[in-house]
Parts: structure tokens; C-alpha cells; sequence
């Protein structure tokens, strides 16, 4: 197991690579000049020169490739012009006293890298990205952990007592009605439950977020969460009842009946283990997404979140906020997939790692 | 032997072919599809969009969307009795009496022009339309036709949802079978790439792409419909290519494409003459599914600005203004692209489902 893991650690690294040139490319000679971006309007030369010298557009694309993967490496705390350049050499007479020069070199180093090191900043608000990632990252998670648990239940205990029922018209009826309801847009959902829960009816508030936990998650949460559910029911009771429906012609179940085991417990133990696998495996591919979080929820009841962020983002063509979100995000989502492969084995013991 | 001899003296009956013609993939397909009524009423009702995709797009109807031919928020015509403040307002406004501008002539610099002007004015005919009260769906701000609107916005999404659907799926198609077929380090070098596309969340990746795309100098002059379609293919390959890519892997060593290597048959011309047609099916039912993963995507696209551009009209764009409209309770626009995205999107999905039956036979 141990070597399987880090295999797999091995093989997240071309991936990664990828993943940085991907977005190096893009954002680097499709998105254009990136001076010409930040710049905007501007149209002097000289300023347009600085940023580029400041961005290290100059230089060729496999030195700026350098430097983004050095601003990857350090987490975007840490530029690497501002590791390398020296700051102004202080004004002090070079024939001073000569024994007190390594001590004051040494001090004068210390003080060049923790100085020095300056995170990457937001274009557009000049915020350090960093920053702007780990507090966005909190309440987009304050809605989506509570959506992937309730969303992961109900579906599962809804599936099976559809399953229990297949093939009356009880659950023809539920299948039509998850078909019509998944083709209404979420857009719409989300308008018309804001209009009615949060307008007319006043139950909850339309929109805000606030500093405490415990607030958001008791008044500001609700509706978002909910309505997230709910949507997010519909295809859940699809699959989860495919899996189920899978299970059921199996032929232990046949010999479970056989032996005269009542249909609950046929089920509910032997139906319902076999059908957690695919189960897991679904919540697995969906887990790297609650880290991006439902941006439309987000804007639409302006909760400051992770995917609120980016698409603020995107508007300002702010890019070290979505590059630096992209990377890290790519990184989550292998970390998480392998962390899924390796709970398989929990679960299920055929599972072997090869 | 003599009874074929015999029988050949003889004439042949004229309506029995020589050879019974098995029926092709195709055929029974159809035949299946035809037996299932759901899967037909589907399929008229997404005929039935595409007609009317066409009758827009070539001006048969909904030409006159941009016009404004009611009054502002004019009443669907089946509650045309309702109350309309913002209209009463706005023709208020219009009404309100002129106040005579000061006379400025004495001071006004530009008064040796007033005449100049006058005479120019008189020129331009302002035809005064006359604005509906009630509209068969009601009307939006400016009193344009919802239904018109929605008509036009449907050519919009639909067109957007086609055409990304079909550059996905020849993307996928094509890296999905060059990796399946050739395998080896062409194979693992795609293999790469999708690794790559696969590790950053999906919607993610559209937004990059979407700022990227927005922000590029080069690719400026194909804002709107082309860059969605763009963003939605180029994004949304990956399943395509992993379907395609298994599907090859399994077809490669089959002896139909063993016996076309032996006849000379160059490598693509296996690929694409041998294989494509048996693993079609595939492809179809894909395209189906990704017109309406790509419908829902363009109508989210087009709401938060970053797919159609102003100027025309898409569901999501009408989903963006419905928005406001609700909260002074005028539903109607909202109602007009909500249902009918949801009837397409139905239809279609069923329509996925009918046809994946069809040509799959061995599922179920």
C-alpha cells in the first residue's frame, strides 16, 4: 500500500506539470500580453515597460515559466523577483568599520529574505492571493459540507426505498418527475425560491454573511444549502437508484430470498453494502467540487465565497486569482482522488492495489 | 443441385429479392425507436425546436424580437385586464407636459444655427408606433414580445448547445481514437492531456478559459456565440475521448480490423473507415447528452455576462433580466425561457435515453 501511494504521489507530478503549463499558455499567450491586461488603459510606453519588467514579461517563456513555478512551489507567497532582487543597498559608507562587517552582512540577510519575499498580489485589489484563497475557502465550505452530507443522504435513503418500489407506478412517477425537474435550469430554482422564501414569504434573509459561524450556518446558510439539496436531489436519486436496481438481479440476492431473509433486510444489509461502492465512488468525484463550491449560489445570496472569487475574478481579468485557484484546486482534486482510491480498499476488501 | 437447377428454368417471384438483405445497426435502431413512444414524441418535440431554430434563424419568425411593440411590461393578452403600473408610469412620463426651454438666443453662441437645426428636424419623421397594452406573452422593459424573445433566445442556446456539442464530440472522437488505436506513446501522451483537463474542476476550467478567451486581443473580433461554442468544446472533450478511447481499445485487436490490415488498409483508414462506424453509436448518444449538458452551460454562461453579448438575446440572458422583473411580480419572462428550456431539455434528455436503448441492444 505504501509503495501504491507513492507511486501515485510519483505520478501526480507530470500531471501537475501539465496542469502549470496549461494554465502558463493560456493565460501567459492566449489571454494576451499580460502587461496590456494589467495596464488596461494606460497607454504610456515608459509605465507599460515597468509593468512588463515588474511581471518579468520580458523575459522568455521558459524564464517566466521559471518564475511560476516558483510562485507554485511557494504557495504564491513569494515572488521570485522579490526573492532574487536585492533591495537598495543601504546608504552606508563602504569604508566603514571592517569587524563589524560579517555580523552586519548576516543581519542585513536575514532581513533581505523576510523582507524581500512578497506574496503576489491581486491585480485588481491588491490583495496577496494567498490571503484572498484561504479566507474565501471558509464559507464556500460552510455550505457545500453540509450539501455533500445531506444531499449524500437523502439520496441514498430515498434511492432505496424507490428501489424497494421498482417498476410500480409510484416510481415511474418519481422518475419523471426527477427527469422534468433536473431540465429547469438552476438559474430559475434559484431565482424563484429567493423570490418566494426570501421576498415574499420573509423566512429567510435574501442575502448576506456574516463574521460568525454560527450565524451563518443557523441564518444565512439555510436557503443556499437547501435549495442546493434540492437540486442536487433529482440526479442523486437517478443514479443512486440505478445502483441499486444493479445490485437487486444479483445473484446472492436470489439466494439471500431463497433462504428466506425478508426483503428489508435483503435491502438493507446485503443490497445496500454492495451498492455503497459505486455510491462512494460517485461522492468521490464530486468531493473535489465543494471546493469551488456552487457559484451561483454564491452570487446570488452574496456569501463570500471560493467561487464567488474567481468569477469576480474572471470579470476583472484579474488572472493570479484564477491561475493561483486553478493550480491549487488541480492539486486538491488529485490529493482527494487518491485519497478516494485508497478508502476503496476500506470498503470494499477485493479491491487490491496493483 | 437440380432443384436449383429446376428452379432456375422457372421464373422468380418479382417481389422476392435474390438475397434477404439483413437490416443494418441503423435500420434496427430505427425500428426499435419507433416502437418506443416516448423516445418519439421526444424526438418530434426536439424536431419541432429545430424547425423553429431554423424559421428564426432565416427570419420566418420572431424577426421582430429587437422591436419594441408594447407598452413596457405589457401584460400577457390572457390577464390583459391586469394592472400596469410601470406602464401607466412610463406613458405618464411621456405625457407630462413640455416645459418651454429658457431662451437662451441672446447668449447662446450657437444661435445663428437654431434655424439650420430647426430645418433639419423637420426632416427626421418620427413615426410614433402604436404600442400594444396586452401582448400574447406579455412584453419586457422596452415592450418587446417575450415570446418573440423567447423563440429568438431558444435559436441562440440551441445553436450554441449543437455546435459545441459537435466540436466536443470531434475532438473527443479523433484523441480518443488515435490514443485506443495507436496506444503507446502517442496513447500516453494523450493520455496526459486529459489527465491534465480532468484534474481541474470543470467549472473552473470554463471560467479560465472564459477569462482567458474574454481578455485575448487575437480572439476579440469572435466574441459571443463563436467563443462560447469555443469555450464549451475545447472544456468539454473529456468524456467523449474516454468512451471513444475504451471503445478502440476493443476494436483494435477484433478480427474485421485484422482482416483489414491483411488486405492492406492503412492505419486510418482502419481507424476511421473500419472502426468509426462500429463504435458511431457511441458517439451519437454522446452528442445527445452534451447538447443538453451544453444547453444548461450556455444559459449559466450568458447569465453571469460572460457568454452572448448584449445585443442579442439568449435564455440566460432573459433568465439575467427576469431576475429584476420578478420582484416588481411581471413573471411572464421568467416563466417564457424557464419552460421553454425545460420542455427542450426534457425532450432531449428522454430522447438520450430512447436512442441509447435503441442502439444498444444488449443494455437491459
Amino acid at each position: 500500500m505504501g509503495a501504491y501511494v507513492l507511486r501515485r504521489l510519483w505520478q501526480m507530478i507530470p500531471t501537475l506539470a501539465g496542469v502549470m503549463l496549461l494554465i502558463f499558455v493560456l493565460f501567459n499567450w492566449v489571454g494576451g500580453d499580460p502587461s496590456l491586461v494589467l495596464a488596461g488603459k494606460i497607454t504610456n510606453k515608459e509605465q507599460i515597460e515597468n509593468i512588463k519588467k515588474q511581471l518579468g514579461v520580458d523575459q522568455p517563456a521558459y524564464v517566466q515559466l521559471g518564475y511560476f513555478a516558483f510562485e507554485v512551489a511557494t504557495g504564491f507567497t513569494c515572488t521570485w523577483k522579490s526573492f532574487t532582487d536585492k533591495p537598495e543597498p543601504p546608504k552606508t559608507d563602504p569604508k566603514a568599520d571592517p569587524t563589524t562587517d560579517a555580523k552586519s552582512d548576516a543581519v542585513k540577510a536575514t532581513a533581505q529574505t523576510k523582507s524581500g519575499c512578497q506574496a503576489v498580489r491581486s491585480w485588481a485589489t491588491n490583495e496577496e492571493v494567498p490571503k484572498i484563497l484561504t479566507t474565501r475557502i471558509v464559507p464556500t465550505l460552510t455550505i457545500m459540507i453540509p450539501v455533500l452530507i445531506l444531499e449524500t443522504i437523502l439520496g441514498v435513503i430515498l434511492a432505496i426505498g424507490v428501489a424497494y418500489v421498482r417498476g410500480s407506478l409510484t416510481d415511474r412517477m418519481i422518475m419523471m418527475v426527477c427527469t422534468v425537474a433536473m431540465s429547469v435550469s438552476f438559474l430559475v430554482y434559484i431565482i424563484v425560491a429567493q423570490y418566494i422564501f426570501g421576498f415574499q414569504l420573509g423566512w429567510f434573509p435574501v442575502q448576506g454573511w456574516s463574521d460568525s459561524f454560527w450565524k451563518n450556518i443557523t441564518y444565512y446558510a439555510p436557503l443556499p444549502i437547501m435549495l442546493a439539496v434540492f437540486v442536487g436531489l433529482a440526479p442523486a436519486l437517478r443514479l443512486y437508484r440505478s445502483f441499486f436496481l444493479d445490485e437487486i438481479n444479483n445473484d446472492y440476492v436470489r439466494t439471500a430470498r431463497a433462504k428466506g431473509v425478508s426483503e428489508k433486510t435483503v435491502m438493507m444489509k446485503h443490497v445496500l453494502r454492495n451498492a455503497m461502492i459505486p455510491i462512494l465512488t460517485n461522492i468521490g468525484i464530486a468531493l473535489p467540487g465543494i471546493f469551488v463550491g456552487s457559484f451561483l449560489l454564491e452570487t446570488f445570496f452574496s456569501i463570500p465565497g471560493l467561487g464567488r472569487e474567481i468569477l469576480v475574478a474572471v470579470n476583472r481579468s484579474d488572472f493570479p486569482v484564477i491561475k493561483a485557484a486553478t493550480v491549487y484546486l488541480a492539486m486538491v482534486t488529485m490529493i482527494i482522488n487518491l485519497l478516494v482510491d485508497v478508502l476503496y480498499k476500506a470498503v470494499d476488501p477485493r479491491v487490491t492495489f496493483k | 443441385m437440380s432443384a436449383v437447377l429446376n428452379a432456375s428454368h422457372t421464373p422468380p417471384p418479382p417481389a422476392a429479392p435474390l438475397h434477404q438483405v439483413s437490416p443494418g445497426l441503423w435500420q434496427l435502431a430505427w425500428r426499435r425507436l419507433k416502437r418506443d413512444k416516448v423516445g418519439i414524441v421526444s424526438l418530434v418535440v426536439v424536431i419541432f425546436f429545430l424547425l423553429m431554430m431554423v424559421g428564426s434563424y432565416t427570419g420566418l419568425v420572431a424577426k421582430n424580437w429587437s422591436k419594441e411593440v408594447g407598452v413596457s411590461y405589457a401584460n400577457p393578452s390572457f390577464m390583459a385586464g391586469a394592472e400596469n403600473l410601470e406602464a401607466v408610469r412610463t406613458k405618464a412620463d411621456a405625457n407630462a407636459p413640455k416645459i418651454e426651454p429658457v431662451d437662451l438666443s441672446d447668449i447662446d453662441p450657437l444661435a445663428p444655427r437654431y434655424a439650420e437645426w430647426a430645418e433639419r428636424t423637420a426632416k427626421i419623421k418620427t413615426t410614433e408606433v402604436k404600442r400594444a397594452e396586452s401582448l400574447a406573452f406579455g412584453g419586457d422593459k422596452w415592450g418587446r414580445d417575450v415570446l418573440q424573445k423567447a423563440i429568438k433566445g431558444a435559436e441562440t442556446s440551441i445553436f450554441v448547445g449543437l455546435f459545441a456539442a459537435l466540436f466536443a464530440t470531434i475532438i473527443g472522437t479523433t484523441l480518443g481514437a488515435i490514443s485506443g488505436y495507436m496506444g503507446g506513446k502517442v496513447g500516453d501522451l494523450l493520455e496526459w492531456f486529459y489527465n491534465i483537463f480532468t484534474s481541474i474542476p470543470y467549472i473552473l476550467l470554463i471560467l479560465a478559459f472564459a477569462a482567458v478567451f474574454a481578455s485575448s486581443p487575437q480572439l476579440a473580433a469572435y466574441k459571443g456565440v463563436p467563443m462560447v461554442v469555443a469555450i464549451l468544446a475545447f472544456t468539454g472533450w473529456t468524456g467523449i475521448y474516454r468512451l471513444v478511447r475504451s471503445e478502440y481499445i476493443k476494436h483494435a485487436s477484433r478480427e474485421y480490423v485484422k482482416a483489414a490490415q491483411a488486405i492492406g488498409a492503412s492505419d486510418s483508414r482502419r481507424m476511421f473507415v473500419h472502426i468509426l462506424p462500429n463504435v458511431s453509436h457511441v458517439c451519437l448518444v454522446q452528442l445527445s447528452q452534451h447538447v443538453v449538458q451544453f444547453i444548461k452551460a450556455e444559459v449559466i454562461l450568458s447569465y453571469l455576462g460572460l457568454g452572448v453579448p448584449v445585443d442579442s438575446v439568449s435564455w440566460g440572458t432573459m433568465l439575467a433580466e427576469a431576475q429584476s422583473e420578478l420582484v416588481i411580480g411581471k413573471w411572464w419572462q421568467l416563466a417564457a425561457a424557464g419552460i421553454s428550456m425545460a420542455i427542450l431539455v426534457t425532450a432531449f434528455s428522454m430522447l438520450t435515453d430512447s436512442l441509447r436503448d435503441a442502439l444498444d441492444p444488449k443494455i437491459k
